[in-house]
């Protein structure tokens, strides 16, 4: 098999044959690796690619798959299906020995003391770490172009964004540099970006994954999630990060379910899982603004859907109007706390410009980029003496309401909610940078899932002008293995759609020096932020 | 609720340890009062009644033993100090004199 070939696998597919001796975890690796390495020039997805540290790994996991056979079946059942399967990292998640970006100019030259608890559990699983991605600053932003280390480039179009914040990790998916990758979600940073490029993300009921190890944004709002090219694989990279980790005292001590690991491989099979199944369609979330080719596939996948055997019920948020302001109080209420370690004193970017306030004053003015700065300003006068009823206690009212009208469907029968994750396919680079509202605007279908805490998953549903759109699946608490049954029933009975298994057209050109990219990035290092 | 005025502007960035240019508190004066007229949607709400959500899955607290265990050693935690002196890292004076 050519190498080019083992990167057109789905992880569950790399997963059998390693298993059955037919490839090893290197040749996955080196392919991987060469098709990044190709790649990144035009994409900027990644921000460390770590061949070495990749291949090591790889040669480990060999090593455990080889015993395991010698074992026999109970040898190979007792490995992770991802033992031997290459996945990228977002770079907010700590691995020891290795950077840890964030995106921002201030943990430029932080080398990591620990791993992530996620990073130990990939570890456990004999995953392969190919390396860490771009993302927004801070995981603050929809587009990825908020990076002190320049813009990643949708592999659909190659003048056009990502995505974000976890555009690095959507891209590099995408792209088929990685067949799984990890991001965060706090406002839609799984989801959105998954939508936009084509792919499936899924961000998981707040306290699912722990956050030990991952650069704090909003704390009582962030989540880890897995991305993926479908929903069996992002499914194996859920089971093998979730549960309980007493490091992280918000990580519930709810078990992982077991059917993460055992989606139907048949179509029709999968299918069957929309019989009786009563999906609410929430008439607020086809908003104003919306852009006309992806209403149309939603509305026709919420058509095949119903064909398919399930019952949709038109439904009501009443407060989802209200959430995107609750939201952009709460969060950068909560990042301006978060953000205050950032001080040039035992780590990170420090400049010393005389006393001790000016030392925070130089470090942090020349550390942070512009949205993060908004965001802090925006946070800190939120809670500042004289606002803090007015904005975060109202805010955090409105959420009490939001999370009410989710409550309410889900206790009145519904199984899940169907809407758009986001009102727009991928909009080129540059358009919105300078209009924060307008930006903050291509979240609004995913941002009350984490006001909520629930578990949402975007899975593609077609293309609009060529470009890729997302359904999203939203469900009640703890409902995750719901959520991937629905979402691979939906692949199932789409299976033959003509949009299916395409390639993103941008790779056609993705080498360098195509695209605007590797001139956004010079830019960017060169300090134009 | 409000509008900012630079003066305001100037002291929220003081708060925030944040050292602005003049050009960027200029651009962020406009754009913070256009997000804060945003924001006006939620006066239509009366929430006098509604009791705050920090914490949406609820959880009890959750106790563990107090046992001492293995940390990051002296070294490892004093890696990425910008400036260290043997097992301490270095800060500008605060309390005056020298």
């Amino acid at each position: 098999m050519a190498d080019r070939a083992l990167t057109r696998l789905a992880a569950h597919e790399m997963a059998g044959r390693l298993r059955a001796g037919e490839v090893s975890a290197r040749e996955l690796a080196a392919a991987h690796l060469d098709e990044a390495e190709a790649g990144n020039g035009a994409l900027n997805a990644w921000l460390v690619i770590d061949r070495s540290g990749a291949l090591a790994a790889a040669d480990e996991a060999d090593a455990r798959l080889a015993a395991a056979r010698a074992d026999g079946p109970a040898g190979l059942a007792a490995l992770h299906p991802l033992c031997g399967v290459p996945v990228g990292l977002k770079d907010l998640v700590t691995v020891r020995g290795g950077q840890c970006t964030a995106g921002s100019r201030i943990l430029a030259g932080y080398v990591a003391p620990f791993d992530a608890h996620i990073t130990e559990r990939l570890h456990e699983a004999g995953a392969v770490i190919l390396g860490k991605l771009n993302m927004d600053e801070f995981a603050m932003g929809s587009s990825t172009e908020h990076s002190a280390y320049g813009p990643t480039a949708n592999p659909w179009d190659l003048g056009r964004v990502p995505g974000g914040s976890s555009g690095g990790s959507a891209a590099a998916v995408a792209a088929h540099h990685v067949p799984l990758a990890i991001g965060t979600d706090t406002g839609g940073s799984v989801r959105q970006p998954a939508a936009l490029c084509g792919i499936v993300g899924l961000k998981p009921t707040y306290g699912r994954v722990s956050r030990y190890g991952i650069v704090a944004f909003a704390s009582s709002l962030d989540q880890v999630g897995p991305l993926g090219r479908d929903t069996r694989d992002a499914a194996l990279l859920l089971h093998a990060v979730a549960g309980r980790d007493e490091r992280d005292s918000t990580s519930a001590p709810i078990a992982v379910p077991g059917e993460l690991l055992t989606l139907p491989a048949s179509d029709d099979e999968a299918a069957g899982a929309l019989k009786g199944v009563r999906l609410g369609l929430p008439r607020e979330y086809f908003v104003a603004g919306m852009e006309p080719g992806v209403e149309a596939r939603v509305r026709e996948a919420v058509g095949a859907l119903e064909a398919a055997g399930a019952e949709i019920v038109d439904v009501s948020l009443p407060h989802a109007d209200y959430a995107l302001a609750a939201y952009y109080i709460v969060a950068p209420a909560e990042a301006s706390a978060n953000l205050a370690r950032y001080d040039g004193i035992r780590y990170g970017h420090a400049v010393r410009d005389g006393d001790i306030l000016a030392n925070y004053l130089a470090t942090r003015g020349t550390g942070f980029g512009a949205e993060v700065k908004r965001r802090i300003m925006l946070g800190t006068y939120a809670l500042s003496a004289g606002y803090y009823d007015a904005y975060y206690v109202k805010a955090q009212k409105v959420r009490t309401l939001i999370k009410g009208d989710f409550d309410a469907v889900f206790g009145a029968g519904i199984d899940a909610l169907v809407a758009p994750t986001s009102p727009s396919v991928a909009w080129p680079l540059g358009a919105r940078m300078d209009d924060p509202v307008a930006m903050y605007l291509s979240d609004v279908c995913t941002l009350p899932v984490n006001m909520a805490g629930l578990p949402g998953i975007s899975v593609p549903c077609g293309l609009s002008d060529g470009l890729p759109v997302g359904l999203q699946l939203i469900g009640p608490a703890w409902s995750e293995a719901r959520l991937f049954a629905l979402a691979r029933a939906y692949e199932g009975i789409t299976a033959v759609a003509a949009w299916r298994g395409m390639e993103p057209p941008g790779l056609a050109t993705a080498s360098d020096p195509a695209g605007p990219i590797p001139a956004l990035r010079a830019a960017a290092l060169a300090g134009g932020h | 609720m409000g509008t900012l005025s630079r003066a305001d502007v100037e002291h929220v960035a003081h708060l925030a340890r944040l050292g602005l240019t003049g050009e960027e508190l200029t651009r962020l004066e406009g754009q913070l009062n256009h997000i804060l007229d945003q924001y006006e949607i939620l006066a239509r709400l009366d929430t006098d009644a509604i009791p705050p959500t920090a914490q949406t899955i609820e959880l009890e607290n959750i106790l563990r033993d107090d046992v001492a265990r293995p940390s990051l050693t002296v070294d490892e935690a004093l890696a990425n100090a910008p400036a260290r002196e043997g097992d301490h890292v270095v800060v500008p004076a605060i309390l005056g004199g020298e």
